[in-house]
């Protein structure tokens, strides 16, 4: 809880809501008759509506990225790092659009709303969701909020996967695009893990094959193992190294302990997924990491990358982390040979780091370089 | 400007599409955009050159040469540029046969280390030659692979290497003996070069 707002603190914000009762035909067929849009916004739209920058959210993301809901917050929104007066994303000179997408948890419609045709809640059967089923409702919600054309589309990992997405499906309505820590496509590897952490939350005996609001209880158990999972991926082994080593909670080396947690990283891991189980919904969990499977960029346009990216009008950036192992700087590599094979305009950076994934949220004085370098030259436009 | 990048514009058609190695804070990129409408991209691996060339609006591609082009196709651009970086890389050969592959044509400048000044240096004191072009030790400088103009002349035989234009440039100029032995009065060699 910060005493005094910092000066560079988008400040005390307030989440807004916004009902669409337009039907959304979704990629799996299926329409969403009616939803809602939890969103925040930072800094002011010019006359011109010319300087909005929309934040793509990545799998446990939400609308609240920066920022504090009141004086009694512990900490910011979750990219408060990034966005605020003289940071990269610098709300002196964007109108910053952060919102939460449908399917997740934080209040915009996802399984844990009410279902209206049955009056209970979603749960399983809400529809399957794609990458761009969120691109069309963020570009819904653009329309109302009056703007035509985004300044800047920018994500992180998930959100990376949706900026990209957004330069296909509205070529004309990105400026420019910011792919930070993503992928053209998941490895095996990654849908491994995210298998992985899907069957913890499913074989929780409270899971009730998704009906767990129905029975008045939630699979915590699942959830939190399926974040410890998460959570490996999201570090590199030299900082979970530094951070907990195999430094001892309780015990010693000698004769072990009877306490049921041993390691620091164990104790650590267990209050992050512990944590995570109370915030999180469980079949948002399963609904988004699904998506993230499914998403590849270049899939409908032949298999071929550059064909997809031919179609884009945008200008890119393209970031990468050397110690993230999750979405490696070999993917980002992927998305620039495409970006030059269709002929776009492209910066690429590789900041060295030592935090894993989750540098991308983490500050960093050479990734707040070039990310507001490159910003503040698109600002002027 | 530097005075080999001011002769290069020469060989450069107005609008191309050029890949510049080694981009440094993108003078070069700049200077042909603003003057020739080329179009491209520049690799550089230097953090701080890097955010330079964000600061012009230039398209910068954090990239090791050493690692090669395997991004870039074949022929996808009409010229390939490195300006001074030759003798900072491990394997200036297998670079320069990654620029004729993704290259029409290719400019290559390099210092020439046959340069009177020096083998002066090198005959006289003993020691590897610090200059004002080269103000490196041997044991700290980024310069690993130096050549002579010959030197290269020899490898352009060797990988038959078509050169379209050669020339040497000097600070300040010493014009009729730089033309006439170009090898020990030439500072700086500038090639053009393509495939046969």
């Amino acid at each position: 809880m910060p005493d005094v707002l910092p000066p560079d603190s988008v400040g005390i914000v307030t989440p807004q809501t916004l009902h669409f009762s337009e039907p959304l035909l979704l990629a799996c067929g299926k329409t969403l008759s009616d939803y809602q849009l939890v969103y925040e916004t930072y800094g002011q739209l010019n006359a011109h509506k010319s300087n909005a920058v929309l934040i793509c959210h990545a799998l446990s993301g939400h609308h609240h990225a920066a920022g504090y809901h009141s004086m009694s917050d512990k900490r910011p929104g979750w990219w408060d790092s990034y966005i605020g007066p003289g940071k990269p994303i610098d709300t002196h000179k964007f109108y910053v659009v952060s919102l939460n997408n449908i399917g997740g948890c934080h209040g915009s419609t996802g399984p844990s709303s009410i279902n209206p045709e049955t009056g209970k809640p979603w749960g399983p059967d809400f529809p399957k969701l794609r990458v761009r089923d969120w691109v069309h409702s963020q570009a819904r919600l653009a329309d109302k909020l009056g703007i035509d054309v985004w300044a800047a589309v920018i994500g992180g990992s998930l959100g990376g996967m949706q900026a990209m997405r957004w330069t296909l499906e509205y070529p004309h309505r990105v400026r420019h695009c910011a792919v930070i820590a993503s992928a053209l496509k998941l490895s095996a590897q990654n849908i491994a893990f995210n298998e992985t952490a899907r069957q913890a939350i499913i074989s929780d005996p409270n899971f009730h094959d998704g009906r767990y609001q129905e029975h008045d209880t939630v699979p915590r158990h699942g959830l939190g193992v399926a974040r410890m999972i998460g959570h490996i991926t999201y570090l590199s082994d030299y900082d979970m190294g530094e951070k907990f080593g195999r430094d001892l909670r309780s015990g010693s080396f000698d004769i072990g302990s009877d306490e049921d947690v041993e390691f620091q990283i164990e104790s650590y891991l267990r209050y992050q997924g512990g944590n995570f189980a109370k915030q999180f919904d469980a079949n948002s969990y399963l609904l988004i990491t699904k998506a993230l499977d499914y998403f590849d960029l270049g899939r409908e346009y032949g298999d071929d990358p550059i064909a997809a990216f031919k179609l884009a009008q945008a200008k890119f950036l393209v970031i990468s982390f050397s110690t993230d192992w999750r979405f490696a700087p070999e993917r980002s590599h992927e998305i620039v040979s495409a970006l030059i094979g269709a002929n776009k305009a492209v910066t690429y950076a590789e900041i060295e780091s030592k935090s894993g994934h989750d540098a991308f949220l983490l500050p960093d004085e050479r990734y707040q370089q070039v990310f507001g370098r490159y910003l503040a030259g698109i600002a002027t436009e | 400007m530097r005075i080999d990048l001011n002769e290069i514009q020469h060989w450069i058609k107005q609008g191309s599409r050029i890949l510049d190695l080694g981009c440094g804070d993108g003078t070069l990129l700049k200077f042909l955009h603003d003057n020739k409408q080329t179009e491209g991209y520049g690799l550089e691996i230097d953090a701080e050159q890097i955010n330079i060339c964000i600061d012009k609006g230039l398209n910068v591609i954090e990239q090791n040469l050493d690692r090669g082009l395997g991004n870039f196709a074949d022929n996808s651009f009409d010229t390939v540029l490195m300006t001074q970086a030759l003798q900072t890389l491990h394997f200036p050969h297998k670079v320069l046969d990654e620029m004729l592959r993704v290259g029409k044509e290719c400019i290559v400048t390099f210092p020439n280390f046959g340069h009177w000044k020096a083998r002066y240096h090198l005959a006289t004191r003993g020691r590897m030659p610090v200059s004002d072009l080269l103000p490196y030790e041997w044991y700290n400088t980024p310069n690993i692979h130096f050549c002579t103009f010959k030197d290269f002349e020899v490898l352009c035989r060797e990988k038959n290497i078509k050169v379209i234009h050669r020339q040497v440039v000097n600070e300040q100029s010493v014009q009729l003996l730089k033309d006439a032995m170009p090898n020990l009065f030439g500072e700086t060699a500038i090639y053009h070069l393509s495939k046969q």
